[in-house]
């Protein structure tokens, strides 16, 4: 049985790591190919590097954490983060990348999903999608530039949308839940997996071990994505890990 | 010195990297005379299973790798294993034919791509451990099978006939046990 993957994130800017809480206020917690492979070593079955540099030269030392990285650690690596278009996708992917993650380029121009799915291959290519409640319109929409802009796209429409055009994976985070360490948002993300059928991984909300055995009981989404409660210590992947094996969810034991 | 065979498809940065983390010389060739100077040859590949077989057509690479595939190890990795067998649903295309089997889409009530860590069964008692994959195809065939993972049906993971072995899963992105099965893909495989 195919095991429930659980990510831990980390947030690079200009090749440094650093912790958003809930999009704002950052501060610095290491060098990535430091963390990345202590992260192997505690059992991650997977990372997720987030670009939030600004600039051309933050992210140009993004490709050098890249490349040094996938020299020295053997599991799969996904980038996300300023990615605007098909050359930005083929540098990361030639520095050792094996996913990208696209968002607001995505939501801008949605045929890059296409193309690049085209050219590199679906499973590649994983959508990013920041998503908020309206309680107005009582529907969640995308927003864009790391959570700093409303779209009138919603949501729901835009997964069915970009599976069409050729995504391999979703990164749904929960604006709504994200740095709160409540849970994470069950009602989107099973209304999100039931809309599509390519594999979830499921973001913002995590606090402890049980918020993971929750998520991966209640909905049918395929990985559970963390940044500052691993990077805090305040949980660790083992104990989760222990506790979904023990609830019944199936997990890769290092 | 392995030999990567290079047709245009794929990202082949993290198979290198892996290859030389395990302490091999590795060239990236699609060269006639540089192929059959290595000593394995790895045929990778990721993508789509016609323009994989076109591109192959194109680069005429076909009576060499034919050639090979008998001489020393010859190594197909995921879309690069799919190739190995007779015919395939995606594009509705003819493959390399070296395994008897066929390659169809992953059906059922999972979702697709089959993605992440699942556990390999086999006979050999090393070859037990989660490894990564990520495909949307799946060979079917009931011959040459070293291990499958349980994806709703059998997904086969690894097969070997002779000097050829094929691995569908990304040993390269399996962690340390990954590394290990690669290597011991280009030390001759699996069956004694």
């Amino acid at each position: 049985m195919i095991k429930k993957r659980i990510i831990p994130c980390l947030d690079v800017k200009d090749g440094v790591v650093v912790k958003g809480i809930q999009f704002k206020g950052l501060r610095e917690i290491g060098k990535p190919v430091d963390l990345a492979k202590r992260y192997n070593a505690l059992g991650a079955d997977e990372l997720v590097f987030l670009d939030i540099s600004a600039t051309e030269t933050g992210h140009a030392l993004m490709i050098d954490v890249i490349r040094q990285t996938a020299k020295e650690l053997f599991i799969p690596m996904t980038i996300g983060g300023g990615i605007q278009s098909v050359e930005d996708i083929s540098k990361l992917l030639k520095a050792g990348a094996d996913k990208v993650s696209l968002n607001s380029a995505a939501l801008r121009n949605p045929e890059l999903i296409k193309e690049a799915s085209e050219k590199f291959g679906s499973q590649c290519i994983c959508i990013a999608l920041d998503a908020k409640w309206d309680a107005k319109q009582q529907d969640w929409f995308c927003y864009t530039h790391g959570g700093k802009k409303a779209t009138t796209i919603r949501a729901l429409d835009w997964v069915k949308k970009a599976e069409a055009l050729g995504a391999g994976e979703l990164l749904v985070t929960s604006m709504d839940y994200d740095g709160m360490q409540q849970g994470f948002d069950h009602k989107l993300l099973k209304l999100i997996q039931e809309t599509v059928t390519i594999p979830v991984i499921a973001s913002g909300g995590a606090g402890n071990a049980e918020h993971f055995v929750n998520l991966f009981l209640e909905t049918d989404v395929s990985a559970g994505l963390a940044a500052s409660i691993f990077h805090d210590e305040d949980v660790s992947i083992q104990e989760v890990k222990d506790l979904s094996i023990q609830k019944g969810v199936p997990m890769r034991i290092v | 010195m392995i030999a990567i065979v290079d047709y245009g498809l794929g990202n082949i940065a993290n198979l290198t990297n892996a290859l030389e983390f395990l302490g091999y010389e590795v060239m990236v060739t699609n060269d006639q005379k540089e192929l059959e100077k290595a000593d394995k040859i790895i045929l990778p590949g990721v993508g789509h299973y016609k323009d994989a077989m076109n591109r192959i057509e194109e680069l005429k690479l076909l009576p060499v790798l034919e050639d090979l595939k008998e001489t020393k190890p010859f190594i197909g990795i995921c879309l690069g294993m799919q190739l190995l067998f007779e015919h395939s649903e995606e594009g509705n295309v003819d493959g390399l034919g070296y395994l008897p089997g066929t390659v169809k889409k992953i059906t059922g009530n999972v979702t697709v791509p089959h993605l992440g860590w699942n556990k390999l069964h086999s006979s050999f008692p090393s070859l037990d451990d989660d490894v990564y994959f990520i495909h949307s195809f799946k060979v079917h065939t009931d011959q040459n099978v070293i291990a499958t993972a349980e994806y709703e049906e059998d997904v086969v993971a690894i097969v070997q006939k002779g000097s050829i072995v094929g691995i569908q899963f990304h040993p390269e992105k399996s962690g340390e046990k990954g590394l290990q099965i690669l290597d011991q893909a280009l030390k001759g495989g699996f069956k004694v």
